[in-house]
């Protein structure tokens, strides 16, 4: 149910039976409600109140299902409009500003409803001609912007819920350590068809235990598949891969023996170093000193990566943006049209993601570390799947999941 | 002689159905004028002599055919008027004399919002402490909220769903403070369930009861008042105590009233 309404009833709407008919007649006719707010009159003379959020699948069954309710004394409610302020100062937002969430928001404004464009967690709402109206981030506003301030006219629209047969239905928990995995992974992998069919995007991102557990050939394999669109990651990923495609190992550990090589511990900066010296992963590629692994394929292939530095890194490698604001603007130019993420064991950058993406983004989270489930859904619903479980492991099947069906 | 209780008739003069606002009305079954104007004064004379209650009237309209059923001039509580809202174009100019008459007599107008139907007592009838109101055929469910407030009273709202059974009053009459005829196929499962949670003895009236508007009635005391009354429902209400008067309204159910709609209950 993705489109809704809101309505009041007043008067003796239980003992006319008034309300349980409207519920009745909503439900009857395939739509759902919410029951806002219920006041029941004290005395047999007091009439009652009911707000109610009448939810319909698109608009056309909602205005039906409106026009039915009205003749029983059910109306739409005034909606308020939205109060703005100007930003006075580049980079400081009014005072009382509205704080999204991650949820689909609209506002309302002359007299309807729009939606709020490139919605995200944590921003503010500007009003620009047209009207145009979008999320924008503290650091972003400028002098004389139009801000949504207060609470007034503004609206989120609920997650949907799982439908039938869907991954979730079958869970009672949407994290699971105990629960079969090769299942939850064919189906990760018909939601990721899924996903491509509707002509969507698939946004990876990784951490440096990709290449550690010995799974780069299988994201590889997915890479050259077109099951990943885009990726972020952090410098690590990139330097071990780079590492094992030019030593064999990650970290100094053999990929194909599992012991530490000798000097092994100075192979990635020894990589980071020859990728430096040629300019840029690009460049390595074109001379011919990188012939594989994640960062070749995706260059290759013309896919859209962003590598987001942070304080330890070593190098770091020449693509890595080292300013985190760009980085996150970067970041940020990537996300149209992604219908799914998988966030492949890394706590920092899959936090950092999850701020920026609406709550409808359906979402495959994989980590050993329970508590990065915790952390992702404490900042707000969310359409996740976490499987705590081994990347290399759970790589490998989804790999076999999508690759090998495809004769 | 008087009983304490005291309607409003408005004499037939320019009684006529001209024109079609309800399933029973057609042009072409003409009205018999003479035979109208005798069965009204029959009526009358029930009232006045053989019952014992004061009959107020007011003046007919030329042009207002349908002012002779008065039920519909407005719901009277007390001293408070509320006038009606016509659906139809037809008798909206009804309001204006209704309006005149009950000021004048010092009644409090209390108004419904203008852009609401509601069609009085034809469509709000009391029932022990309660209002019991039909809405969707003519009066607006809308309507009821101000009702429940100007007279301060619960208002029970019932939906009509037979066309046949535009009015309230045309399938749904309170005896007293036990006892209510009703015809169940006029209202929802919803009405119907809240008829029969609210009321204590429900009689509920077979098709050709119904058809032959024996709902349409007025109660004086034990005596009530109809049109016709057919020997199933005559026994039933004689075994309650009551005792059925019937007089001839043949010429106006062609505009779709009986005796109930004549006759506006002022107290």
């Amino acid at each position: 149910m993705r489109v809704f309404e809101d309505v009041e009833m007043r008067g003796h709407i239980i003992d006319s039976l008034l309300l349980p008919k409207v519920l009745d007649e909503v439900t009857e006719y395939g739509g759902d409600y919410e029951i806002l707010k219920l006041e029941v009159g004290k005395r047999s003379t007091d009439p009652s109140y009911v707000r109610l959020r009448i939810l319909a699948r698109e608009e056309e069954h909602l205005r039906h299902l409106l026009s039915r309710i009205q003749r029983l004394g059910a109306n739409p409610v005034a909606y308020e409009e939205i109060s703005v302020a100007q930003v006075e100062q580049d980079g400081v937002l009014p005072d009382n500003f509205y704080i999204t969430t991650n949820l689909d928001t609209e506002i309302y404004l002359e007299d309807k409803w729009i939606k709020v464009e490139n919605p995200e967690m944590d921003c503010a709402i500007v009003v620009r001609e047209g009207p145009k109206v979008e999320c924008i981030r503290m650091g972003q506003v400028k002098r004389g912007d139009r801000i949504v301030v207060g609470k007034k006219g503004v609206r989120v629209i609920p997650l949907e819920k799982p439908s039938e047969g869907h991954i979730f239905a079958f869970m009672t928990s949407s994290v699971s350590s105990e629960k079969p995995k090769s299942p939850l992974i064919a189906q990760v992998a018909s939601r990721m068809k899924e996903v491509k069919v509707r002509g969507e995007k698939i946004l990876f991102v990784c951490g440096p235990a990709v290449v550690h557990t010995g799974a780069k050939s299988h994201l590889c394999a997915l890479i050259r598949n077109s099951y990943v669109d885009v990726l972020f990651a952090g410098n690590a990923l990139a330097v071990h891969d780079v590492e094992s495609e030019l030593f064999g190992t990650s970290l100094g550990l053999s990929l194909k023996e599992g012991v530490i090589a000798q000097d092994g511990h100075e192979h990635h900066l020894r990589a980071i170093n020859i990728i430096r010296k040629y300019g840029s992963i690009a460049q390595a590629i074109d001379a011919g000193v990188i012939r594989d692994g994640i960062m070749y394929h995706l260059i290759k292939g013309g896919k859209q990566f962003v590598l987001a530095g942070s304080i330890r890194d070593d190098g770091p490698l020449p693509e890595v943006i080292t300013d985190s604001q760009v980085a996150q603007v970067e970041m940020r130019k990537k996300l149209q049209a992604i219908g799914m993420v998988l966030m492949l064991s890394t706590m920092l950058h899959s936090i950092a993601v999850a701020n920026m993406l609406p709550a409808r983004i359906f979402t495959v989270c994989v980590d050993m570390n329970p508590q990065l489930f915790t952390k992702l859904t404490d900042r707000g619903s969310r359409q996740i799947l976490g499987l705590m479980t081994d990347v290399g492991l759970f790589l490998r099947e989804l790999a076999q999941s999508l690759i090998s069906s495809e004769g | 002689m008087a009983s304490g209780i005291r309607v409003l008739m408005c004499p037939p003069r320019y009684y006529d159905v001209s024109y079609q606002i309800n399933p029973w009305m057609d042009k072409n079954h003409k009205v018999d004028r003479e035979k109208a104007s005798h069965q009204w004064d029959t009526l009358y004379q029930i009232y006045t002599r053989d019952i014992g209650i004061e009959v107020d009237l007011i003046d007919p309209v030329e042009d207002l055919p349908d002012m002779v059923f008065t039920a519909n001039a407005g719901l009277v509580y007390q001293d408070i008027f509320v006038p009606s809202r016509f659906r139809y174009r037809q008798r909206r100019r009804e309001t204006a004399y209704y309006l005149r008459y009950f000021m004048e007599k010092g009644y409090q107008v209390k108004e419904i919002p203008s852009d609401l139907y509601f069609e009085g007592q034809g469509d709000a009838l009391f029932y022990r402490d309660m209002l019991f109101a039909g809405y969707f055929t003519r009066s607006d469910v809308y309507s009821h909220l101000y009702l429940g407030e100007y007279l301060n009273r619960r208002v029970i709202s019932l939906e009509l769903v037979d066309p046949k059974f535009y009015h309230l009053d045309t399938c749904f009459c309170p005896l007293n403070d036990t006892h209510v005829l009703y015809f169940p196929e006029a209202f929802d499962r919803y009405g119907r369930k809240v008829i029969e949670n609210f009321v204590d003895y429900p009689i509920s009236l077979t098709k050709e009861e119904a058809f032959r508007f024996c709902c349409n009635a007025v109660t004086v005391g034990r005596k009530i008042l109809m049109g016709e009354c057919p020997s199933r429902l005559q026994d039933i209400l004689e075994s309650l105590g009551f005792e059925v008067v019937t007089t001839p309204t043949s010429e106006f159910m062609k505009a779709g009233g009986s005796v109930k709609c004549l006759t506006l209950v002022l107290e």
